[in-house]
């Protein structure tokens, strides 16, 4: 089914995410997007003495941990692997989780929330509260506990609107805080990974990629993922106008009715607050092809408001008949 | 080409040729309603993206829909309608890749501005056809130009005011070719639009029969890509050493200025060895040729002393190793530059502190002229004399915009405080600083 929409497209693109070169022979969007990743994962890894990569599992961690193997092959990753364990998980993705890290013979650090909650750190929000809020106290104390400088993450600028300002390489105060008004210039490629005692960095190697740009390359590179991103029959409830997994964490409420749907997850986080889509989408180019003709953002489809989406939905159609 | 008919904006096979495109102008000229409705002609908005727009838009009694909020994401912008720091936005069309920087327009934020622009191809310049060509739209045109941003599309925006008055029209035409002129830049196209009521934005307007040149859309679609030609031979300049598990190592880093090919006589600098390129590859295997934006491993035919910092130069003329350099510097930070001062200097993969030898001169961006200086203050621009401890290997800027470039850096709170271009590199051997 791409194959009607690639007739658009020239056969050779080129280009330079960078602006900083000649146009590439033979190197398209994807194959550039690559480059800089790994530019950016170098340059922090060579800069900072004690970074770290943040995985979740994810998609995006996914690709974030393929392209650092890829930066320092045929060497070992010269910094550890962390996950934030928020402890509702979904147990396809720690099975994942634990057999990426097998194959890379690399040790995980794991930061635990369920850890935190059992030693008071952080307050316990209950069986079904989402624990994404608390993700941040833990990681910020592991941060302080391993004393890291920069911690890579699979951060895109096109996830919101708040994200779409943020550097590639992003300070954080000693406190942990993002001040956006106070962000440091960032000209060229010219990164500057130094920090006073008690600041850190975060790093994006995949700023510029969007939803679509990551599962192109999830196609191109046929990476594993979680089974769960792909359609599935599961127990599901709706709640919000999401469909949440009936799990240990998940229960249909009063009113609430369960039922078997087929679906896929657009992204994965805490098992409570992360909604599954309505999917029929088996392989990554199904998913890509579902990501380009989609109307929901991201983190739309899985936070609906269908009151307000209903209004838009007029908006558009009577601004888009100009 | 023209707006998109498919409910499908984005085509799921390979994507289009990229350009990088920094929006600029100055405050209340219509920049990211500009943007805010390219996107939304193009369908690059998702439903509750819109919906979140509209429900602000309402909200704030900016009726049902006020396309400026779609770029502008940080609380600050939201309540003082004006746009801070540098938001990045992504289009596709059939035809291209769009990574879209929208810059801020205050003069107080033209750090975030020179951000935004130092990676783009290409300048859309948004102007106010009732007012014509501002101060602060020159010192952004003129920033663009000299980071090598050297095309420009024009929007003569708020046609609509002027009730689609040619006249307003070859007012903003006549200031643009002036600049461009002036700067040694190319206007692409001047397009008479209404970003608020989405004329000639991606549609053709029938409010402007007598314009027959292209909509934005267009003219971001047909516009050269290469606004650099850079062209200084190809450069590589080493991020980290990789060993290989039978002994060997290989150089990594991202190649620029030309196409680098096994064979290739290299010079390693700043030592001068001379060698040649063994092989060169990444983690997926070996490659024939390694185009500038890739970033590959080096392995050398020699066995000799090469380490993060250095630069690998191709073919072509070689780059020039030297502790002094003529720059031209934006100056980002409240405390002036003033000769004698010491920062830390970032060139390439190397970090080296640096010291100021002398101010000689400051642009004017009103007259475009140089006036001679002593110091440069904040968001000013000016030629600087730098010494640097480590010698270093530079190309002029207008060569090459990676070994061209560099930052200047507070050692005591590492905030980057400038960012300079190589305009001339001096003879070396003066008495530089020792430490910071």
């Amino acid at each position: 089914m791409t194959s009607t929409l690639d007739s658009h497209v020239p056969t050779v693109p080129t280009g330079d995410p960078t602006g900083l070169g000649r146009r590439g022979t033979g190197a398209d969007h994807l194959d550039l997007l690559e480059a800089h990743a790994i530019f950016v994962l170098r340059e922090v890894a060579a800069e900072c003495e004690r970074p770290v990569l943040l995985f979740s599992g994810g998609k995006d961690s996914a690709v974030l941990l393929r392209l650092a193997e890829k930066a320092f092959a045929p060497g070992r990753l010269p910094f550890p692997v962390l996950h934030v364990d928020t402890g509702h998980n979904f147990p396809e993705v720690l099975a994942f989780r634990d057999q990426r890290m097998a194959e890379l013979g690399e040790e995980l650090l794991v930061a635990s929330v369920q850890a935190a909650i059992d030693d008071g750190r952080v307050p316990d929000p209950g069986p079904e509260g989402s624990r994404n809020r608390l993700q941040s106290a833990v990681l910020l104390e592991a941060i302080a506990r391993h004393r890291f400088d920069a911690c890579f993450g699979g951060g895109r600028r096109d996830e919101d609107k708040a994200r779409a300002k943020e550097r590639v390489v992003s300070l954080r105060d000693a406190l942990g805080q993002w001040d956006p008004k106070r962000q440091r210039p960032e000209l060229w490629h010219l990164y500057w990974g130094r920090v006073l005692p008690g600041e850190h960095l975060r790093a994006f190697p995949l700023s510029d990629w969007t939803e679509l740009d990551v599962w192109r390359y999830i196609d191109r590179e046929q990476l594993d993922l979680p089974s769960l991103y792909y359609a599935h029959r599961r127990r599901v409830v709706e709640r919000d106008g999401m469909l949440l997994a009936v799990s240990e964490h998940v229960s249909p409420r009063r009113g609430e009715v369960e039922r078997v749907e087929t679906v896929r997850f657009r992204t994965v986080g805490d098992a409570t607050c992360t909604g599954a889509v309505r999917s029929d989408a088996s392989s990554a180019s199904e998913i890509v092809a579902e990501v380009a003709a989609s109307t929901v953002s991201e983190r739309g489809a899985t936070r609906a408001d269908d009151r307000v989406s209903d209004s838009a939905m007029e908006d558009r159609k009577r601004e888009g008949y100009f | 080409m023209g707006p998109l008919t498919s409910t499908s904006s984005v085509a799921p096979g390979r994507p289009g040729e990229l350009l990088r495109f920094a929006a600029v102008g100055s405050v209340d000229d219509g920049k990211s309603t500009l943007i805010g409705r390219l996107l939304h002609d193009t369908k690059q908005l998702f439903d509750d993206q819109l919906a979140a727009v509209g429900a602000a838009s309402r909200r704030r009694g900016a009726g049902e829909l006020d396309l400026s909020f779609v770029t502008d994401g940080l609380r600050a912008e939201r309540e003082q309608g004006i746009t801070i720091d540098v938001a990045y936005r992504y289009a596709a069309t059939p035809a291209r890749t769009f990574v879209i920087a929208d810059c801020p327009g205050h003069v107080q934020y033209t750090r975030n501005m020179a951000t935004g622009a130092s990676t783009a191809d290409l300048a859309l310049v948004v102007i106010d056809a009732t007012s014509g060509l501002r101060e602060q739209t020159r010192r952004h045109v003129c920033i663009a130009s000299l980071l090598g941003v050297r095309t420009l599309v024009v929007v003569a925006n708020k046609m609509d005011r002027v009730a689609w008055d040619p006249a307003a029209y070859e007012r903003v035409v006549r200031q643009t070719e002036e600049l461009a002129t002036s700067l040694g830049a190319q206007v692409a196209a001047v397009v008479p639009a209404s970003a608020l009521h989405g004329d000639n934005v991606a549609v053709r307007s029938d409010a402007a029969p007598w314009y027959e040149g292209p909509t934005v859309l267009e003219a971001l679609e047909t516009a050269p890509a290469g606004g650099w030609a850079g062209g200084s031979g190809s450069r590589l300049a080493v991020q980290w050493v990789l060993r290989r598990p039978g002994g060997g190592r290989s150089y990594a880093g991202m190649v620029s200025g030309g196409t680098l090919r096994p064979g290739d006589p290299v010079t390693v600098l700043p030592s001068g060895h001379r060698t040649t390129v063994a092989s060169l590859g990444t983690a997926d295997g070996p490659l024939a040729e390694a185009a500038a934006g890739l970033s590959v491993a080096v392995e050398l035919s020699d066995d000799l002393d090469v380490g993060r910092g250095d630069l690998l130069a191709g073919r072509g003329e070689p780059p020039v190793v030297t502790d002094r350099v003529d720059a031209t510097v934006c100056w980002f930070a409240p405390a002036p530059l003033l000769p004698g001062a010491r920062y830390l200097l970032k060139h390439t993969t190397r970090v080296t502190p640096g010291e100021v030898e002398a101010v000689s001169d400051r642009l004017d961006v009103r007259t475009l002229l140089r006036e001679p200086a002593q110091g440069l203050g904040e968001n000013d621009i000016g030629t600087v004399t730098l010494a640097t401890a480590d010698l270093l290997a530079v190309d002029p800027y207008r060569r090459n915009r990676v070994t061209g470039s560099f930052v200047l850096v507070d050692p005591a709170t590492h905030a980057t405080a400038g960012a300079g271009m190589v305009a001339r590199p001096l003879a070396a051997g003066s008495p530089g600083p020792t430490a910071v």
